[in-house]
C-alpha cells in the first residue's frame, strides 16, 4: 500500500528524539525520562506512548506483534497493527511470539519466555507509581531521586491491615536495579516476575504523560513487599485446591481469564495469551496424533502378530 | 544544676547564629528590626527577619524551652533545625554516636535521612504531623518504613507498643486519626515521632488548644519519655506553665531575637528584660 506518510508516520526528528530518550531510559533503569510525545491520529490513552516507541524503533524487514489483553485480535490491537502496517512499508506482522522482533503490548507479557533479540514495548497509562500518594509532580521527583518509597509501602501496609493481603491487582510497584520504583503498566501481578532478569529489553511508553522508561535485560526487578509478607502472584486454584486449567488447551501454567458461559451461566477459564493457547492446542493435537498413530501401528502389530 | 556547665561532653546540638529571612534583604535589615524597634519588618526593603542570631546548646536528656509571643520566630528556629525550612545563615552541629553532622551543609537526601532516622517532630496541629487518610498504625508504620524497617509483624508490634505507651487503646490502631479526639491525635503524633527512638525531639506548641486535663497528661508523658530514654528535646511554646514544668533552660524570643536566656527558674523568678517581666507578671 502506498501512502503519503514518511516511514513510521513520525518525522525523522521525532523518531530521533524517541530513540535518544530510549537510550537514556536504558542507561538509568526505571527512571522516567520525559519526552515531547507527538500528537498521533488517535486519542491519548489508546496506546500512543507504545505506538511512538514502536514507530521510532521498527525498521524495514522486521516483524511486529501487537497484543491487547493478551489477544492479537482485540479491537485496539487490530487497529494499532493496521496503522503500523500502513505507515511502515516493508515490515511484517505476526501473531506468533517467537517470530516477532518487536512486541507491542498492553496488559500482558507473553507467556512464552522472550529472547535476547526481542524487544517488548508496553503501553502505560500512568507511569508514576507515586501519583497515588503524592499529587505534586515536583515533590514526586524528589522522592524518586532520594528513593523514598516509604509512602508506597504504607499503602501496602494498609492493604494488609484491611484485607490481610496486598490487593493491588495490576500496576504493581516494582523496584528496578535497587533504586527507582516503576509503575509496571497494567500488567497483572502474574507478569511482574517476568521483568526480573528478563533476556529481552522491556520499554515502557506513556504517551499522555510524556514519559519513557525501561527495564534493561538482566536487571533486577523486585516488587515492593514486606520481609514477612512476600509478593504473591494470582492464585488459580479452585475450591478443592486444584489448579484451574484452560478450557481450550488444558494448560495449567498460564494466566487465565474468567468468563461466564452465556448459555450455561457457568464460570469458564481460558488462557489470556491467545498465541500461547493456540500453540498449546496444536501441541496437544500433535501429541494426540502421535499417540493415535502409535496405537494404530500397535493395532497393526497385534493384527499381524 | 549541672546542665549549664561548659565542661559537659554529651552535647547533642550546637546552634550558632541561626537566621531566617523572608524577602530580598538589605544592609539595614538587622539594624532596623528587633525588639528595640518593635518590629521584624525591615523599614528599607520590607523583608521579614523571622529569626536572627539564635544560638544555643542542647545536651543529652535536657529539655530546652523556647518562649515568646506569636511571630517571635520560635517556630521558625525549630523548623529550620528539622529541615522544614532553609535558614538564611548560621550553623548547627548535631552530635550522634560520636559523629558530628553539620546540619545546614548536608544535601537534602542526607538531611532527610538524618531527620527520618534520628529526629522526631511533634507539631501543634496534628494535621501537619499525621496523614489523616491512613490509620493511626499506618502513620507509625510510615515512620518505621522511612527508617528501613520492612517486617510487617515487627511494625505491628512496635506500633502496638507505642500506642500503649502513649495511652491510646491499641484496639483503635487501625482506625483513621480523624475519628480520634484532639488529645488522642496528639498522642498518636507523639507515638509517630517516638517510633524510631530519636535522640532529639522537637515539640512545637504540643499542648496548645487542648483542655487542661489532657494537657497535663501529655506533659507527664513527655517528662516520662525524657527520663526513660534520655531524649534531648526542644519545646516551643507561649505557655509559661509548660515552660515551668518541662524546661530546664529557656530562651525568650521577641521579634526574631533572643532577648533572654538562662535557667528556667531564674527567668521566671527574676526576669531581666522588660518584655519577660511583663510576660511573667501577666501570667502569674
Amino acid at each position: 500500500m502506498s501512502t503519503a506518510y514518511p516511514f513510521g508516520f513520525l518525522d525523522e526528528y521525532a523518531k530521533k528524539e524517541v530513540r535518544r530518550t530510549t537510550l537514556k531510559a536504558v542507561a538509568i533503569p526505571g527512571y522516567q525520562v520525559p519526552y515531547s510525545s507527538r500528537e498521533m491520529p488517535m486519542g491519548r490513552g489508546f496506546g500512543t506512548g507504545g505506538l511512538q516507541l514502536t514507530l521510532a524503533l521498527i525498521g524495514e524487514g522486521e516483524t511486529l506483534k501487537v497484543i491487547d489483553q493478551g489477544s492479537d485480535d482485540s479491537v485496539n490491537a487490530v487497529s494499532l497493527r493496521s496503522f503500523i502496517e500502513m505507515t511502515c512499508v516493508g515490515i511484517n506482522t505476526t501473531t506468533k511470539t517467537e517470530e516477532a522482533d518487536l512486541i507491542q503490548s498492553r496488559h500482558r507479557i507473553p507467556e512464552k519466555v522472550l529472547r535476547e533479540d526481542q524487544l517488548l514495548i508496553l503501553q502505560v497509562p500512568y507511569p508514576d507509581p507515586l501519583v497515588v500518594v503524592e499529587p505534586s509532580e515536583d515533590k514526586r521527583k524528589t522522592l524518586h531521586g532520594e528513593a523514598d518509597y516509604s509512602r508506597l509501602l504504607v499503602k501496602l501496609y494498609e492493604d494488609i491491615v484491611k484485607f490481610d493481603e496486598i490487593t493491588i491487582s495490576h500496576r504493581y510497584p516494582t523496584r528496578i536495579n535497587s533504586h527507582y520504583v516503576i509503575d509496571s503498566s497494567p500488567i497483572p501481578r502474574w507478569d511482574v516476575p517476568k521483568l526480573h532478569q528478563s533476556s529481552a529489553l522491556i520499554l515502557f511508553g506513556a504517551g499522555r504523560e510524556k514519559k519513557i522508561y525501561a527495564v534493561p535485560p538482566y536487571t533486577k526487578a523486585e516488587p515492593l513487599a514486606f520481609e514477612d509478607v512476600p509478593f504473591r502472584v494470582e492464585n488459580f486454584t479452585d475450591s478443592i485446591g486444584q489448579r484451574r486449567s484452560c478450557q481450550r488447551c488444558n494448560c495449567t501454567s498460564s494466566f487465565l481469564d474468567e468468563f461466564i458461559d452465556s448459555t450455561t451461566g457457568e464460570k469458564v477459564y481460558q488462557c489470556s495469551d491467545t498465541d500461547w493457547c493456540d500453540t498449546q492446542q496444536s501441541l496437544n493435537r500433535s501429541t494426540q496424533a502421535a499417540t493415535d498413530s502409535e496405537n494404530v501401528s500397535k493395532i497393526g502389530e497385534i493384527a499381524h502378530g | 544544676m549541672d546542665n549549664i556547665s561548659n565542661t559537659r561532653t554529651d552535647k547533642v546540638l550546637q546552634v550558632k547564629n541561626l537566621s531566617k529571612m523572608y524577602g530580598k534583604g538589605c544592609h539595614a535589615c538587622f539594624e532596623t528590626t528587633g525588639p528595640q524597634y518593635n518590629t521584624n519588618i525591615c523599614a528599607h526593603c520590607g523583608s521579614v527577619v523571622a529569626a536572627h542570631n539564635v544560638s544555643f546548646d542542647l545536651y543529652k536528656g535536657e529539655i530546652l524551652g523556647i518562649m515568646g509571643e506569636s511571630g517571635s520566630g520560635k517556630s521558625t528556629a525549630v523548623k529550620c533545625l528539622y529541615f522544614d525550612q532553609v535558614p538564611s545563615a548560621g550553623s548547627a552541629i548535631f552530635t550522634d554516636e560520636a559523629k558530628q553532622y553539620e546540619l545546614f551543609n548536608m544535601n537534602s537526601a542526607q538531611q532527610r535521612h538524618l531527620a527520618n532516622h534520628r529526629f522526631g517532630m511533634v507539631y501543634q496541629n496534628p494535621h501537619q504531623g499525621l496523614n489523616f487518610d491512613i490509620s493511626a498504625g499506618g502513620n507509625i508504620a510510615e515512620r518505621l518504613l522511612m527508617s528501613e524497617v520492612d517486617n510487617y509483624a515487627a511494625i505491628r508490634a512496635r506500633a502496638t507498643e507505642l500506642l500503649a505507651r502513649t495511652e491510646v487503646l491499641p484496639e483503635r490502631m487501625d482506625e483513621l486519626p480523624k475519628n480520634f479526639s484532639g488529645g488522642m491525635q496528639q498522642r498518636v503524633q507523639i507515638s509517630k515521632a517516638l517510633a524510631i527512638n530519636p535522640p532529639l525531639l522537637f515539640l512545637d506548641e504540643v499542648t496548645t488548644g487542648l483542655d487542661l486535663s489532657v494537657q497535663a497528661a501529655i506533659l507527664d508523658l513527655i517528662l516520662e519519655i525524657q527520663h526513660e530514654q534520655q531524649t534531648a528535646m526542644i519545646v516551643v511554646t507561649h505557655d509559661l506553665g509548660v515552660i515551668r514544668l518541662l524546661a530546664g533552660r529557656t530562651l525568650v524570643m521577641k521579634y526574631g531575637r533572643v532577648i533572654e536566656s538562662g535557667l528556667t527558674d531564674q527567668i521566671l523568678e527574676d526576669p531581666q528584660h522588660a518584655y519577660t517581666q511583663r510576660l511573667v507578671a501577666s501570667a502569674l
